[in-house]
Order: structure tokens, then C-alpha cells, then sequence
């Protein structure tokens, strides 16, 4: 057998779980469908039609892609060190938030090639300092980052939510005033079949995300030791690797990807900060992760997959509720969750994280 | 086969035949067969990655085979299920443990089938009927202890007493000594010799051939994955069953211990005298349970010179080395690695000094299982083979090709996650990453556990040359053999402390004995 049939072999072994998922979406969608009383084949026609059938649907489509590919390989970064980040959601407010404030701080007279760069990079330290307080506390106490990043998400979203209402509205609104400079051009601007969709070119950032995440996962040293850690955290330490180092740098790194994805709302579609715009798409990222596999081109796929689902549902609404699809998504994730050994392995690593820091007799402090 | 509801009287208790197990491109099992009288204790040897673990997993209900039969006292049970296995007597002890970190050791032996109470367990009973079951069978361990506590001899006879306490009449052993110093090893074949006298049946995998005369009543030999002899033990020699496991002649331990004892002038000349490359003083370390394992210990080891440390396991051997290798805190005391202090380095800093280490439990910390043989011959040594950050993947690729035919690596496919390879397989991986670069001080912990007798040949050469090379190597092994072979000094530790260290020439397992068990401490 040669690598290269090596190769190929596992690749089919890791697309295979989510094309069955899909399968069985789509069995269980025509089921439902037909509990309607419509015709299935009619009713997946107007999903594909009403999202890959048109321009403005494909806009759609990867507008709504570019977040969750964000919160999706914010999930598998945290995912490959052996972590399981629930705090995407705040992350990526927190980021936009950072972005929002940034553009809001910066002269408008700044020209857009230095205004947007600053601005992504706030977005990804705020994201990024959000992420660095869980991992910091797995990494010195030992505080599991299930239970830290869950809560962690109320308290950044109230908190933002306290300093939007209360320095940064506008009146009458939970937003912020228009922001003036970084703002990320919309497709439409360069491309006019476009017109009318949110997609901007923040979806080149999420796709140059996905490929750095995969670079430096899998070509880079210090990949290569967060693999380690994920892995056989034991294992890790024997050749060399600072573990709580990794764990820390890994959930930065979660926090930063997540927080990118907040660029995609604020400055690339509404142009202003407004409260709640995460909506889900943090939680959402978990299930890209996991349907991807943790690999960043994976989740590429898989963000793809989800955003066509999310977006197919408003386009049957007229026929089907389309709630349709929300269950059609459900369905995907729970066949992948039960047909995944990994991904079976990490909800339990999950779990035992959270018992193990609940069921702690005595600190373990300063083993590193 | 058999029509008959009960099975026949004269039936043997295992019989396999034609079996056939493949593991994707890999082929574990090829017209494997093994047949096992009532009330015999069979060995079953092979060398790594003969296929004795799968055939044994299969007979266990843990594998359905790709083809073949299999029957226990007559009943065709082909392709059956654990569950169904337990049922009908047929247990198996794993070389790697499955149990239960966090629970008792009663609990982990009750479990599944625990005494209840109402619809609460019934600890109590649980501890008395383990504890009478110890008492049976002549197997010592606390009840009530801590899986996570005990060492890995006890962690073994935990396992042994989870398949008696679920009745097992045909009990399976994948490589039970391989973890058990030489008073728990006689114990152990006290237990399977009033097993056998029980009518029980017992089948042993081991590398060990000294056990196999030892303890069995017949032989079966398999290799690459296929069964290439049976015979009876009475009037075989170990030469006779190594040479139908390798295929060819084989230089034993027992050779090795008489090299060793007349080629005493093995050090090179000019080294003797020499400034020690490892100097531990004062040392203390505290185990995981907070106890002091390591306690006020100190020696030092000289250029060309193998130290090795006797002892059960469990009396501060795993602590000594993990605290010498940067991965235990110390609580007090220095080690010098030539002329660097080493205590306040990290892991990386002292294997960039020239500290290999070839760490006890491979599948834990040696290797990352789901990692490439390429770059599992690089870990501790990423840093080495990047430039700015990037991996240098044409120099990993080019090392593993390297050292997969220096050490040769079965399947040579470096690609290959480490996980795939048997067990002597994946000890070369680290032998070759640990011995396959500069070093000047190895620490080998166990280093041929769960090995092959053809890659023991090799792993023990490799040592010697490392030796003659002028390394400063500490060794230590469960194996007390392999430690009167290799040695040079040999340390005694018994709780955390040398109660003696001899030269080897000096040296009997007779003498050694009584320091082990701290009698004569």
C-alpha cells in the first residue's frame, strides 16, 4: 500500500460519518415534508434553488458561512489541544465588539488598507483575551474550561450589553453609532450580481483563517506540540512540551478566531456594534467543529454545510416551516455525535473535565 | 460442529482453527490455530506482532474473526461476544490494564455484576468476597485501595481476580509477568498451578522462555500471524522453542549473562577513570500520593558503565527517573549531567544536553499513538527539525526512513500511526528516537517490556554498544535477569533508598533477593 492510497483512504474514512449524516437529514427531511404535505422533490428544489441557485442566495449562503467558519475553527483550535471551548458565543461578541470600538476610535480620514487591518486585529484581542482567561485558569488551577467558558459567556454578554446601553448607544437603540472607518467592503461593491446580500470580504478572512489554522496546526512546531497535548497530554510533557503553556496559547488562539468572526457582522454588514448579533453562531461553531472533524478544511465544509441549511430555511418558509431545517441541522449533528469515535471521545474528555474540577479534593497547583 | 447440548466429556477446552483477522491493510492473523486441553496451563509464544494477542482477543469475544473457527469445550462460538465469553468461563487479563482509576479495588472487580443491597450496592459484601477470593487463590491486594494507587503488579492482580470473581474457568494472560518482580512471578504461577489443579485452564502469552519451561504444559509457537508448531514442554529447551519463534537461531539471556561475566574489562580504556556523566545527590522526590519516594538517594554513574537498578516495582524507580528527566518536581537534593546542573532545567533543556530517556509506559508517554511513526521519532526533538516555526517535513520524512531501517521498524512504513504497530514495534520507535541520536546519558526504564526475544537480542545490543560507546546508561527492569545481563553496578532500591549496590560480577538473583523484598535492607 502506498501513502498516497494511505492518504486517500483516510480522507474518505473522515468524510464518509458526515455525508451519512446527510443522508439521513435528508431521509428524515423528506419525512417531514411529506407531514406537510408537500412534495419532497419540490421542496428541496426551492432549498437549492433559493441558496446555491442564485447569486444572492450564494452571497447569503457564504455571508452566513464566514461566522461559523470562524466560531468552527475556534472550536477545533480549542478542540485539537485536548480542549472543549463553549465560549465561542462570547468571543465572538466580544470581537466584534473590540472591531466596533476600534473603527469608532479611528479617524475616518484613515485609509481602509491600514483602518481594516487594525481593526481585525482588535477584534481577534478582544476574542483573544476572552479566550485567555479560561485557558489561563485550566492551565495554572487546573478549572475546567466547559464549566469556565459557559458561564464566562454571561458575563461578557452582560457586560457588553451594560457598556453598549449605557456609553455607547444610540438613542432609542441597542446599537452603536455608525462606525466610520474599517469597514470591510461588500462583495456587491466589486461584484454587482452580489447586490442585496451581506457577504463582504470578510469571507477572504475566514477561508485565509481556515488555511493559516491548518498551516500552523499540522506544518508548524508548535502544532505539532498542541496536537501532542490533545492527544496524550502525558506524552506531550515527556517530549519537552509546556503543557499549561499550550493550553493557554491554544485557547488564545480559540478566543482570536472567534472574535475574527465578529468583523463579519460588524464591519462587514451593518457597519455598527449592535447587541445580541452573535445570535447562536457561537454555539453553532461547535457543531461545524465537530461535522468537520476538528481539521480547518473540514469545518470549511461544514460551515458551508450549516450556512446552506440555515439559509435554505427562510427560502421553503413559504411552504414548509422553516424550523425544517433547524431540525434537518439538529439531525446532522446528532448522527456525526454518535457515528464519530472522536467526536464521542471529546464530548466525554468534555464531561470528565467538568467532573474532575467539580470532584477535586485539593488544588493541584504548581505542577508545571 | 457438535449437535449435542452438553459438550462432549473428552472435548478440548479451546480449540481455533483456520483464523483469520486483518486490521485494515494490516494482516494480525492468517490461519492461526490453537488447541488447549481441560486442565492445562499453554503457553502461547511468538515474537511482537505474531499475532498472539489478536488470536487471544478473538477467542475473548473482543474481535469476530475474518474467517476461521472457534470452539470452546466443544461448542462452536465463532465470532461470539464478550459478554457471551464471560458467560461460559472463558477470561482474559489485558497487557494493558482496563480498569477503573477512581474506583476501589473491590469495586472495579465487582463491577457489572455487583452485590446489591435494595437498589444500592453492597460495598461491604463486595470487600469480603474480594478479600476471600485474595485469600483463595493466594493473591495479596487491599480491598480497599485506590486503583489509582497501587503499583502495576497489583494493578495486574486486580485484573486476574476481576476474571475469577466472574467465574472464569479458562483464564487467558496476555504478558503477566512482563510488570512483576521475581517473588510476585512465583506467586503468580502459585495461583495458575492451584487453578490447574482446580481444573482450570490457563493460557499464558510470554516472551519469557525460562516461564514458558517454567510453568507450561505445552507449547504453541505462532509467527506472522500464522501457528507454526505445537509441542509438549517436557524435554524442550528454550534454544528449541526461540528458534521455531524466530526462524533462526537466537544468542539468549543466559549467553549474554556469561559474556558479561568474562569480558569484565568491557570498559574502554582511559574511560575507567573518568568524571561521572550523571551524579545524583541527595535526591528526594515525593510520589503522587505525597509520600517520599525518592528518599536522600545518591550515586553517580561513570562513562562506559551501566547501572542498573533491581527492586519490585513501586519502591521509587518511577519517580527517580521521571524527577532525573524533568518531569517530577523535586523536593530536595541536585543531579549533574556532566557539568550542568540540572534540577531547575526544563524536559527540553536537558535532552539538548544529551539526556535520552526511554520512559517505562510507551502507549502513555514514549510514543503518541495516533501520531506517525515519523513524527513520534521526533518528539522531544520538534525543535530540531523546524526553521522558523515551520516543520522541516522533508527532514522528518528523511530521519524516519533513516532510523526505520537502522532499527528496523516493522511495517517500514513511516507514515503509519504508531498505534497500528505491535508492541516490540513500538518500542523500537522510541529506542530508535532515544539511541538514534548524541546523547551521553540514557535512563531506560523497562526497556524490554512486552518486547520480542529477536528485538530483546537487538534492543540489549544496542545497549551494550551505547555502553562501550562510553554512555553512561541506568537502567532499570522488573526483569531481573535482564538486569544481571546488562549491568555493570547493580542498585538494590527498596522504599525509596539503595539498601545496596554491587558489581554485577558479584551479583545472583539468590543474592540480590532478600535486598529486594528489604529483608536483608
Amino acid at each position: 500500500m502506498s501513502t498516497g492510497t494511505l492518504k486517500s483512504t483516510r480522507v474518505w474514512e473522515a468524510v464518509l460519518p458526515a455525508l451519512v449524516a446527510l443522508g439521513l437529514a435528508a431521509v428524515l427531511g423528506d419525512l417531514l415534508i411529506l407531514s406537510f404535505g408537500e412534495s419532497p422533490a419540490a421542496v428541496w428544489s426551492l432549498l437549492v434553488k433559493g441558496t446555491w441557485g442564485n447569486a444572492y442566495g450564494v452571497g447569503q449562503v457564504l455571508y452566513k458561512a464566514t461566522t461559523l467558519t470562524c466560531t468552527g475553527l475556534a472550536f477545533a483550535m480549542a478542540g485539537r489541544a485536548g480542549l472543549f471551548n463553549v465560549g465561542a458565543e462570547g468571543q465572538l461578541a466580544a470581537g466584534g465588539f473590540g472591531a466596533a470600538v476600534m473603527g469608532l476610535l479611528l479617524p475616518s480620514s484613515l485609509p481602509a488598507l491600514l483602518a481594516v487591518p487594525v481593526c481585525l486585529l482588535a477584534a481577534m484581542f478582544v476574542g483573544g483575551a476572552v479566550g485567555a482567561l479560561p485557558g489561563a485558569l485550566r492551565a495554572r488551577f487546573g478549572a475546567s474550561e466547559v464549566i469556565v467558558t459557559i458561564m464566562l459567556n454571561f458575563i461578557v454578554l452582560a457586560l457588553l450589553n451594560w457598556i453598549v446601553s449605557a456609553k455607547l448607544h444610540l438613542p432609542e437603540t441597542l446599537r452603536t453609532p455608525d462606525i466610520a472607518a474599517g469597514n470591510v467592503a461588500r462583495l456587491a461593491d466589486v461584484f454587482a450580481m452580489f447586490r442585496g446580500s451581506a457577504v463582504n470580504f470578510t469571507v477572504l478572512f475566514a477561508v485565509a483563517a481556515a488555511v493559516a489554522s491548518w498551516w500552523y496546526l499540522f506544518r508548524t512546531r508548535s502544532g505539532y506540540e498542541l496536537r501532542a497535548v490533545g492527544l496524550q497530554p502525558d506524552a506531550a510533557e515527556y517530549g519537552g512540551v509546556k503543557v499549561p503553556r499550550v493550553l493557554l496559547v491554544s485557547m488564545v488562539l480559540s478566543g482570536a478566531l472567534a472574535g475574527l468572526g465578529g468583523v463579519n457582522f460588524v464591519l462587514g454588514y451593518k457597519g455598527y456594534y449592535e447587541e445580541g448579533f452573535a445570535g447562536g453562531a457561537g454555539f453553532l461553531g461547535i457543531a461545524v467543529a465537530l461535522v468537520g472533524r476538528n481539521h480547518p478544511i473540514g469545518v470549511l465544509a461544514s460551515a458551508l454545510l450549516f450556512a446552506t441549511l440555515s439559509q435554505g430555511g427562510l427560502a421553503v418558509n413559504a411552504v414548509v416551516p422553516k424550523q425544517l431545517t433547524d431540525i434537518l441541522t439538529a439531525a446532522v449533528i446528532l448522527s456525526v455525535a454518535t457515528a464519530v469515535p472522536e467526536v464521542q471521545q471529546q464530548i466525554r474528555a468534555a464531561a470528565a473535565s467538568v467532573t474532575a474540577s467539580l470532584a477535586r479534593k485539593q488544588p493541584q497547583g504548581g505542577e508545571s | 460442529m457438535s449437535t449435542g447440548r452438553s459438550a462432549p466429556a473428552n472435548a478440548p477446552a479451546i480449540r481455533m482453527a483456520g483464523v483469520v483477522k486483518t486490521f485494515g491493510a494490516v494482516v494480525a492473523n492468517r490461519d492461526a490455530a490453537l488447541e488447549v486441553q481441560q486442565g492445562e496451563i499453554h503457553a502461547l509464544v511468538g515474537e511482537n506482532g505474531a499475532g498472539k494477542s489478536t488470536l487471544m482477543r478473538v477467542l475473548a469475544g473482543l474481535y469476530a474473526p475474518d474467517g476461521g473457527t472457534v470452539e470452546v469445550n466443544g461448542r462452536d462460538v465463532t465470532g461470539w461476544k464478550t459478554t457471551n465469553a464471560i458467560a461460559a468461563g472463558v477470561g482474559m487479563v489485558h497487557q494493558h490494564f482496563m480498569l477503573v482509576p477512581t474506583l476501589t479495588v473491590a469495586e472495579n472487580v465487582v463491577l457489572g455484576m455487583e452485590p446489591t443491597k435494595g437498589i444500592t450496592i453492597d460495598l461491604q459484601r463486595a470487600v469480603l468476597e474480594v478479600e476471600a477470593l485474595c485469600k483463595k487463590c493466594g493473591l495479596h491486594v487491599d480491598a480497599r485501595a485506590t486503583i489509582a494507587d497501587l503499583t502495576v503488579g497489583e494493578a495486574q492482580r486486580v485484573e486476574i481476580l476481576k476474571a475469577l470473581y466472574r467465574g472464569a474457568r479458562v483464564l487467558i494472560l496476555d504478558e503477566p509477568t512482563a510488570v512483576l518482580s521475581p517473588p510476585e512471578v512465583q506467586e503468580l504461577w502459585g495461583v495458575l498451578r492451584t487453578l490447574r489443579a482446580d481444573g482450570g485452564t490457563v493460557v499464558l502469552i510470554t516472551h519469557k522462555l525460562d516461564e514458558v519451561i517454567a510453568v507450561s504444559d505445552t507449547i504453541t509457537v505462532m509467527r506472522a500471524g500464522a501457528t507454526v508448531s505445537q509441542f509438549p514442554t517436557a524435554g524442550t529447551t528454550p534454544r528449541d522453542i526461540a528458534r521455531a519463534m524466530v526462524g533462526r537461531d537466537v544468542n539468549l539471556h543466559l549467553d549474554a549473562v556469561g559474556a558479561v561475566r568474562t569480558g569484565e574489562a568491557h570498559t574502554p580504556p582511559g574511560m575507567s577513570g573518568r568524571d561521572p556523566v550523571l551524579q545524583v545527590q541527595n535526591l528526594r522526590v515525593r510520589s503522587d500520593r505525597g509520600t517520599m519516594a525518592v528518599n536522600d538517594l545518591s550515586f553517580d554513574i561513570r562513562p562506559g558503565e551501566i547501572v542498573g537498578i533491581a527492586g519490585v516495582e513501586g519502591n521509587g524507580q518511577t519517580e527517580l527517573l521521571e524527577a532525573i528527566a524533568g518531569l517530577r518536581r523535586v523536593e530536595g537534593g541536585h543531579v549533574q549531567l556532566g557539568a550542568h546542573a540540572l534540577t531547575t532545567l526544563s524536559v527540553r533543556e536537558r535532552a539538548d544536553l544529551g539526556l535520552s530517556h526511554i520512559p517505562e509506559d510507551r502507549h502513555r508517554r514514549g510514543l503518541v499513538l495516533d501520531y506517525s511513526i515519523a513524527d513520534n521519532l521526533i518528539l522531544g526533538r520538534q525543535h530540531h527539525f523546524a526553521s522558523r516555526g515551520g516543520l522541516d517535513r522533508a527532514r522528518i520524512a528523511a530521519n524516519a526512513v533513516e532510523q526505520v531501517e537502522r532499527f528496523d521498524i516493522r511495517p517500514p512504513m513511516a507514515e503509519l500511526p504508531a498505534r497500528a504497530l505491535s508492541g516490540g514495534n513500538q518500542q523500537k520507535i522510541v529506542i530508535a528516537r532515544e539511541m538514534g541520536r548524541a546523547f551521553h546519558v540514557l535512563l531506560a526504564a523497562q526497556p524490554t517490556r512486552g518486547v520480542d526475544v529477536g528485538a530483546i537480542e537487538f534492543i540489549h545490543a544496542q545497549l551494550r554498544a551505547a555502553r562501550d560507546a562510553g554512555k553512561g546508561i541506568l537502567l532499570v527492569s522488573a526483569d531481573l535477569p535482564e538486569v544481571l545481563a546488562l549491568s555493570d553496578r547493580i542498585a538494590v532500591m527498596y522504599s525509596g533508598r539503595f539498601v545496596t549496590v554491587l558489581p554485577a560480577s558479584a551479583c545472583t538473583a539468590e543474592l540480590l533477593g532478600p535486598f529486594m523484598t528489604g529483608a536483608a535492607a
